[in-house]
């Protein structure tokens, strides 16, 4: 799994879809793909020469209209690594007309030949309506409470070099499911790919429909965490809350807030994923989070900028074919 | 009635009608109009429909929902007062008046607002707005939310028979949502809107109106249990009526697919089983009459993210084909079908139109039941092309729209 060179059939991969705008829809064998290009990539990023010319000549446009520090830089190193040409565009949608400001600014990128618009909006569906409007190859950086689809990426990536499979590991998903992106990502890859998933949090956070998306269901940490091989925390995502879906933080981090007496209950080996920023004492223990031996939160973000380098690279070889 | 004959026309109104008009050849007229194979039925009334003048000419106007009615084969349709300014006011409705009258095509009436602004806080001028020609009061795509509110208009409007028309939903239920709450919407990330959002609303209606009495008519039901609520109300004395509109028994919410805001509406498109019960609603009678709930909006109200864009659907160009599926999938006859957009709204509104017969106003349509074809926007005569139904195959197309005996639509003209 960590070759320095990706195999001679993954360098001559070709992706079958122009955008990555989400996970569902992926086959097992185009997620596969993705994620073994990314683990060479893990490789070429530990050498003291990190860069390579895959990308020479390309721009990449990073277009967030929602402030992010971590995925937007990721995605801006992963794009120098390979040699491109990365530029960061932050835009505001406070202002007045959000929707006018998307579409004129995708017409006015377009004009600049960019290769590929990595896109964050705050609103689901977003990215793909822009997608329909540019040139480029789009990557989905997370369009509202849809979908985030390198993050799923590059937590299949993680637990991969762990475990060595995804499939039959039991992975629980906790905390703010009806709100997140990240969880249902994840549930469209995991579920993909083999794993067992389980969904973990009070019925005020849980979307309508959930169990229709082949998870189990569960109200109680312990219950859910019991035997689970991965447990995966979300963050209580306070700042899209309009109303009280929780009574208080102590009350949530009482009963569903992650610590060691709750982790006991998984395998003795399980681990601690978490998409970050994390609220410390919101929805895990702060000792827990910077226990090395369960939290893999700092590898995840290293599968970040590689599993970013792959999507980059394998969104860009079509347009190399043409 | 319902049979093969003749139908003559003087001075704008039906002078004979039946099997044996004409029996011995046809007699000398002005014009003589052969429908061998169409059907002749009175022209449609589309009792919910948004034109947007004054106030939002882009999206349309009162001279472009008259032509898109026209060849939609609505000889009268009815406005909802959500204008600007609204029509809550006597001088406003006139205006609308006076623009119709000018542009002398379909009959143009109009709803007045329930409440001033549609701020569903202070009564407007029913009795005055019903004396200028307003044929019933409704805060338009607002419901009414106080329940205070809702009984003194309910039981004001009672004293001058004056119905009143709800937008029957639990805003604070539905929220921000934007579709209908359950596994599409979850799989898009889109926050939903419960299905009981509808009941709930009615339920709490129907118990003021037990208070009051009164005439109470529910807009565009859409689900099954408000559905059912209506038919147990109706079947336990309640004065009660209720409509639907096409998309609500020809969709479903997997319409949406991938964003779609053309399939964007309120209430929203619901679920497969819902969709059902709204067919049966209208079979058993449950839901007395079809109307378009015609909302145009351009592209910058579409053209967003799901979210952001405006909900609506335009309806005034496919009333007919899309009731007449109901006939071709075997769930009405083809008179039933007709009568939920001919004479029961004329019913509910008091107009003395939809129908054939003696002495009534020749507002008549001439169309061909079984026609394959395409439904395709860029033939639309609305400014909007804001439909969900673009490409959909149908069958059904109009071929004359007369009113008072005058021909303001006929194919190929």
């Amino acid at each position: 799994m960590t070759s320095a060179q990706p195999a001679p059939e993954i360098a001559l991969y070709r992706f079958p879809h122009r955008d990555l705008l989400g996970i569902e829809g992926l086959s097992a064998a185009e997620i596969t793909a993705i994620l073994d290009l990314a683990d060479a990539y893990v490789a070429q990023n530990r050498r003291p020469d990190k860069k390579s010319d895959v990308l020479r000549g390309r721009t990449i446009i990073n277009l967030f209209f929602e402030n992010s520090t971590r995925t937007q830089a990721s995605f801006e190193l992963a794009g120098k690594r390979l040699g491109g040409d990365v530029m960061n565009m932050s835009v505001s949608t406070s202002s007045i007309k959000k929707g006018e400001t998307m579409i004129d600014t995708a017409m006015t990128l377009n004009a600049m030949h960019p290769d590929v618009l990595v896109v964050r909006h705050p609103d689901a569906g977003a990215v793909k309506l822009l997608s329909e409007k540019v040139n480029a190859a789009v990557i989905n950086a997370g369009d509202g409470r849809h979908e985030h689809p390198t993050q799923a990426l590059l937590d299949a990536l993680t637990i991969l070099r762990r475990r060595g499979s995804l499939e039959n590991m039991i992975v629980a998903i906790c905390g703010d499911v009806m709100h997140s992106r990240v969880a249902r990502s994840n549930i469209h890859l995991l579920t993909t790919m083999g794993a067992r998933v389980r969904v973990v949090a009070p019925r005020t956070l849980l979307p309508a429909a959930i169990d229709r998306f082949g998870v189990e269901v569960y109200h109680d940490m312990r219950d859910g965490l019991t035997d689970c091989d991965i447990v995966m925390m979300l963050r209580l995502q306070t700042e899209r809350m309009r109303g009280t879906f929780v009574p208080s933080i102590r009350e949530y981090f009482h009963f569903f807030g992650l610590d060691a007496e709750k982790l006991s209950y998984a395998k003795e080996d399980a681990f601690v994923m978490h998409p970050g920023p994390m609220n410390r004492g919101v929805e895990i223990d702060s000792q827990l989070a910077d226990d090395i031996d369960r939290s893999v939160i700092r590898d995840q973000v290293e599968m970040g900028v590689a599993v970013r380098m792959a999507c980059l690279d394998l969104l860009t070889r079509a347009e190399t074919a043409n | 009635m319902d049979a093969v004959g003749g139908l003559l026309v003087e001075d704008g109104k039906i002078t004979d009608i039946g099997p044996d008009t004409f029996k011995d050849g046809v007699l000398e007229t002005d014009q003589t109009v052969d429908c061998s194979g169409m059907c002749l039925s009175p022209g449609l009334f589309d009792i919910r429909v948004q034109v947007r003048e004054p106030g939002e000419e882009h999206k349309e106007s009162i001279l472009s929902a008259s032509q898109a009615a026209a060849a939609g084969g609505v000889t009268a349709m009815c406005c909802l007062p959500n204008t600007q300014p609204v029509i809550d006011d006597v001088s406003v409705l006139e205006f609308v008046a006076k623009r119709a009258r000018e542009i002398k095509s379909v009959k143009l009436f109009c709803y007045g607002a329930l409440t001033r602004g549609l701020e569903g806080q202070e009564l407007t001028e029913m009795a005055l707005l019903s004396e200028t020609g307003a044929l019933g009061f409704t805060d338009g795509v607002k419901g009414v939310r106080d329940p205070l509110v809702l009984r003194r208009a309910l039981s004001y409007a009672r004293t001058f028979d004056l119905l009143i028309i709800q937008h029957p939903e639990e805003e604070r239920l539905s929220d921000d949502g934007v579709m209908n709450e359950g596994e599409v919407a979850t799989r898009l990330g889109l926050p939903g809107i419960p299905a009981i959002a509808e009941v709930m609303a009615i339920e709490r209606d129907l118990r003021v109106l037990s208070l009051t009495g009164g005439r109470y008519h529910a807009a565009h039901v859409s689900t099954a249990a408000a559905i059912d609520a209506i038919r147990k109300a109706k079947r336990d004395g309640y004065n009660v009526t209720c409509d639907t509109a096409p998309h609500y028994f020809a969709l479903n919410e997997t319409a949406v697919g991938d964003y779609r805001t053309f399939a964007k509406v309120s209430p929203p498109l619901r679920d497969e089983s819902d969709r059902r019960a709204v067919v049966e609603g209208l079979a058993d009678g449950t839901i007395d009459v079809i109307a378009s709930d015609h909302a145009p909006h351009d592209e910058d109200s579409k053209r967003l993210p799901f979210i952001q864009a405006a909900f609506g659907i335009i309806g005034l160009e496919t009333l007919l084909p899309l009731t007449l599926e109901l006939y071709h999938n075997g769930d009405l006859s083809l008179l039933d079908a007709l009568a939920k957009i001919t004479s029961a709204p004329a019913g509910l509104l008091s107009r003395p139109f939809g129908r054939l017969e003696l002495g009534a106003p020749a507002d008549l349509l001439i169309f061909d039941p079984d026609k394959p074809r395409q439904i395709d926007e860029t033939t639309f005569r609305s400014k909007s092309k804001n439909s969900p139904f673009d490409k959909r195959p149908v069958q059904g197309a109009v071929i004359r729209t007369v009113v008072e005996g005058r021909t303001i639509f006929s194919v190929g003209s």
